[in-house]
């Protein structure tokens, strides 16, 4: 049986699967009934001056019939008094000595950072995050994400803490930012032990089509909000990798942002996270999701012949290069198995519409054909097809020549003037303009629009 | 033991004749529209009669706009409603979805189009209005599916409308033929409602059009008459013992079935005599009502039956029992049906040939025939110059609807022969175009 637990930076847990400082973790009956379930740790819903909070709170994004794809909220930190808070974690602690608590941090003067350090030390917290993410809220107030988007108070800051803290500091980043390099920089400068990333995007969800107002409503008005959910994981993916590759910051890493099931766990941890968090699927699904999570880790380590999470950490960096490195002789073209495709012909109309009309349709049969030779191999129609696996992207160079854009440049052959012929589309055929509304446009347009434009009866089969 | 109990209350005939394609609510309507594929040149658009353009209603309802959903089905289709619920689209859009192909369950497209229509005629939203009078003015013959869309679509043009019915309601056969468990009264009449207050042609029920002198007065008060009269009674066996009690056509049978419901008797042991899809239903409608036994005599085999397979399905789902390869010789008993004498036979070349001195009889208290409707060829004599085909279909030009008296049109199964609501609908409304160009000329 491979190992799950970890050490991240001197926090100990018997899994990586972390809750991160959000309700889930607003109390200690929920964070014990957590770790009951399975949770490995828990990163307290950030401690600080209580604060006051409005009604409603969240708005969601749904596609189609899916809910909650993405998330987000205009809630600021913990309302409950301190005192509260460091009691129960002191009894969490004593009935899960080996699960990680980690208190989340945001106040505002050094006295202030110094004192709620100790007093969580003191409450048995086996580390500390400081939150330097909220991007709603605090940071009208100088804190949260006002102090992630500055470097230099963020390195300030991690320093006050680091005077008082005996145990690791996390610092937790905003994503709100041109390069997320930047503050995670600063971080190391000031001595934290690990960064946690990525917090919320500051978003506004929806706009409510009668009242004129943004998700969610507080009486008519909203607010841009913290954005989160299965949307985010994408953007957090990319700065976790930029954070993990980034040669002078070298400090572990705790992916946070879209994480719901086991996969998306893997794929944080093979670009670099060490630990990961979990806010929106806890908040929709409940503690139980963290069954399939750990048994689908478990199966993929066993799978693949990792003993430890170490073992996975960062498999794929090595694969993640520069655009300018890629190798611009590999060569893929679309490949449609004829006896999985259903007819749909929405890869007709995506290449035809929307890549680079490589895609053509014959009379006698719903199952469109690969124009070959247009074929830029841009994956588009294999990305529509509803059918797994039916349009595949062969390789079709010979895979024995290799050059980079770089390459091409260093050797003066990449194009650089407006009308130059070294480049890629200059042969590449498209359609005279004017045939867009040829005689036969009819036979490019959907459904009803072909009679529209002027076919008064659709043929059998086009 | 019957597979129901005799319906005796209203709330019973609705529990037995429990709809087929119950209307969706918003979330049902929500998670089935969200899988549809919206296919490039869609098949389902190629398999509707009225050729709905229905990716993009399924795309309206999903994005929250079922009043466009609703608008794009009434654009192609006046009885959109009924359609939903009435067609066969297991053989028409749903069956060409292209998820049959990937052995994934069929969008429900029916029904997510009577979610639509549903709304729009609950809460009365106004889609469509009269045109500008043009001063013209057509008689409309039948208020069926055929007769009412021609009504619609010749509002929309601007002509004066009367629609002349022999019976008491519209829909003709939407109302008086098509079984109870595909769509109720109410909601049949809802939609006519719907559709009668928003393009304003005048009704007038109880109204048969009989003798050449109605006619001759109709030819010279309005300027084109458009024939939707459907067919006729059910077709006579010519059988010794046809007129024995408890023998009935099935057209007959089903007409007072969705008018009477619970108060319509069956038999204990029914035989229906066919093999087409009026047959499935009376059987199934028999089967309904609590007949112990319901019998399904075809004199071919099964495979040859005209019924679409589901149809049979959906009989043999209530314990309907299929006789095969027997030929009714009579029809038995003493003023009351007693038992219907069957000879057996095979099929050798394409024909039926009965097998000799294989007769006997099977006992039963009714006989419900459902062996076609006739055409009103009576009634078309009087019409001057019309041509009928050799089966007694009116002919007319596939493209206008216009017959060979210029003055008069048709649509519907007085035209194809017998065919479904949505054929109905659909050639009604190419036909008005055809009045259109004729009275524009
Ligand atoms: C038992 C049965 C079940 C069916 N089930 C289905 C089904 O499930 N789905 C489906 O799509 N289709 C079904 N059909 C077929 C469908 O009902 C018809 O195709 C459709 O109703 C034809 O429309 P129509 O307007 O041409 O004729 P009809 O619906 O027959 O309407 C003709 C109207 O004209 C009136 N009329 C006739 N002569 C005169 C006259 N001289 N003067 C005044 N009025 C007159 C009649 O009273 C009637 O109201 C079924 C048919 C039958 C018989
Ligand atoms: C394949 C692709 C190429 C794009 N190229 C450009 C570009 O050349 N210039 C640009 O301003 N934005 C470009 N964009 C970004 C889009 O214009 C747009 O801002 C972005 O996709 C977000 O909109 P969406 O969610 O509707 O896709 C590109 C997007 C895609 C998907
Ligand atoms: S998208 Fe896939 S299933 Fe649809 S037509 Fe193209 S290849 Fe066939
Ligand atoms: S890969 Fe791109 S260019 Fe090639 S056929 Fe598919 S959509 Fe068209
Ligand atoms: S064939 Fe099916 S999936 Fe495709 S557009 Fe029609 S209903 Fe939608």
């Amino acid at each position: 049986m491979p190992d799950l637990s970890i050490n991240f930076a001197g926090i100990k847990s018997p899994n990586p699967f972390w809750l991160a400082s959000a309700p889930p973790t607003n109390s200690g009956y929920q964070v014990m009934k957590a770790f009951d379930a399975g949770w490995g740790g828990a990163v307290w819903k950030t401690l600080g001056v209580p604060v006051v909070n409005v009604s409603s709170r969240y708005g969601g994004v749904n596609y189609r019939d899916k809910r909650l794809v993405g998330f987000n909220n205009i809630e600021l930190i913990s309302d409950r008094p301190l005192s509260d808070n460091l009691r129960e974690i002191e009894e969490v602690k004593k009935r899960f000595p080996n699960h990680a608590v980690i208190a989340s941090l945001m106040v505002q003067s050094q006295q202030e950072w110094h004192d709620i350090v100790r007093q969580s030390q003191d409450a048995g917290a086996d580390g500390f995050e400081l939150n330097f993410g909220c991007p709603h809220g605090m940071c009208e107030r100088g804190m949260g994400s006002a102090v992630g988007q500055e470097p230099k108070i963020l390195q300030m800051i991690v320093e006050w803490v680091m005077e008082v803290a005996q145990k690791p500091v996390i610092v937790k980043l905003t994503p709100n930012i041109s390069d997320i390099t930047e503050p995670a920089l600063a971080a190391r400068r000031g001595g934290a032990d690990a960064i946690s990333l990525i917090n919320t995007i500051q978003s506004i969800v929806g706009v409510d089509l009668d009242k004129f107002a943004p998700y969610p409503i507080v009486d008519g008005k909203g607010t841009n909000g913290g954005y989160c959910g299965p949307a985010v994981k994408p953007i957090a993916l990319n700065m976790v990798k930029n954070c993990a590759q980034h040669p002078d910051i070298k400090l572990p890493i705790s992916g946070i942002g879209g994480i719901e099931n086991w996969r998306d766990a893997v794929e944080h941890i093979l670009l670099g996270a060490s630990s990961v968090q979990v806010c929106t699927a806890a908040m929709h699904f409940g503690f139980g999701i963290i069954r399939e999570m750990t048994s689908g880790l478990e199966q993929y380590m066993v799978e693949k012949g990792f003993n430890t999470i170490d073992d996975m950490v960062g498999k794929a960096l090595p694969n993640v290069l520069h655009w300018e490195d890629l190798n611009m002789k590999y060569k893929v073209t679309a490949n449609i198995n004829e006896a999985k495709c259903i007819g749909c012909q929405l890869c007709y109309t995506a290449c035809e519409d929307g890549a680079h009309q490589a895609i053509k349709l014959n009379a006698g049969t719903r199952i469109p054909e690969i124009i070959e030779e247009n074929c830029v191999g841009c994956n588009l129609c294999s990305l529509v097809c509803p059918v797994e696996q039916c349009i595949t992207m062969e390789q079709t160079d010979s895979g024995t020549q290799h050059l980079t854009w770089k390459e091409r440049v260093e050797a003066g052959t990449a194009p650089t003037e407006f009308e130059d012929e070294k480049a890629g589309g200059r042969h590449h055929w498209v359609p005279a303009p004017s045939a867009a509304l040829s005689k036969e446009r009819h036979k490019t347009l959907p459904g009803k629009a072909r009679i529209i434009n002027g076919e008064t009866e659709v043929p059998a089969e086009a | 033991m019957a597979e129901f109990s005799t319906p005796t209350t209203e709330q019973e005939f609705a529990e037995n004749f429990a709809q087929l394609k119950p209307v969706m609510n918003r979330t049902e309507a929500l998670y089935e529209s969200s899988r549809c594929l919206f296919c490039f040149d869609a098949p389902c658009i190629k398999a509707c009669p009225s050729g709905i353009d229905i990716p993009q209603f399924i795309r309206q309802i999903n994005s929250g706009n079922e009043t466009g959903a609703a608008r794009t089905i009434y654009e192609a289709n006046y009885f959109g409603n009924a359609c939903g619920k009435v067609c066969p689209t297991e053989v028409l859009c749903e069956g060409a979805c292209v998820y049959n192909l990937q052995e994934v369950k069929p969008i429900e497209i029916g029904r997510l189009q009577s979610y639509a229509t549903t709304k729009v005629i609950k809460s009365d939203k106004k889609l469509f209005g009269p045109g500008m009078e043009n001063g013209k003015k057509v008689a409309v013959i039948g208020a069926g599916p055929a007769g009412i869309s021609a009504a619609c679509e010749l509002r929309l043009l601007g002509y004066s409308v009367d629609v002349f019915e022999a019976k008491a309601q519209p829909s003709g056969l939407t109302v008086y033929g098509v079984a109870p468990y595909k769509i109720t009264n109410e909601e049949t009449l809802a939609e006519m409602a719907y559709l009668q207050a928003q393009f304003g042609y005048n009704t007038h029920f109880n109204s048969a059009i009989t003798s050449r002198a109605e006619l001759a007065e109709l030819e010279n008060k309005y300027d084109a008459i458009f024939l939707g009269i459907g067919l006729g009674k059910t077709n006579e066996l010519r059988l010794p013992g046809e007129d024995k009690i408890n023998c009935t056509g099935a057209v007959e049978f089903i007409a007072e079935l969705r008018q009477h419901q619970h108060e319509v008797a069956v038999g204990r042991t029914v035989i229906v005599l066919g093999g087409g899809n009026t047959a499935m239903d009376a059987a199934s409608e028999s089967s309904r009502l609590g007949a112990e036994t319901v019998i399904l005599a075809y004199r071919r085999a099964k495979e040859e039956m005209g019924a679409y397979n589901f149809e049979y399905d959906l009989a043999k789902g209530v314990g309907v029992k299929g006789l095969f390869n027997v030929a009714p010789l009579e029809i038995t008993g003493n003023g009351y049906v007693a038992g219907v004498k069957f000879i057996r036979t095979e099929t050798k070349d394409g024909k039926v040939h009965e097998i000799a001195g294989s007769e006997f009889v099977q006992p039963c208290d009714m006989v419900i025939k459902a062996t076609g409707q006739a055409k009103q060829t009576e009634f078309l004599s009087l019409i001057p110059y019309l041509k009928l085909d050799g089966k007694g279909r009116i002919i007319a030009n596939p493209h206008t609807g216009q017959t060979s008296n210029p003055k008069y049109f048709a649509s519907g199964d007085a035209w194809n022969g017998g065919a479904e609501v949505v054929n109905a609908a659909a050639e009604a409304k190419l036909t008005a175009r055809g009045i259109h160009a004729y009275l524009s000329k």
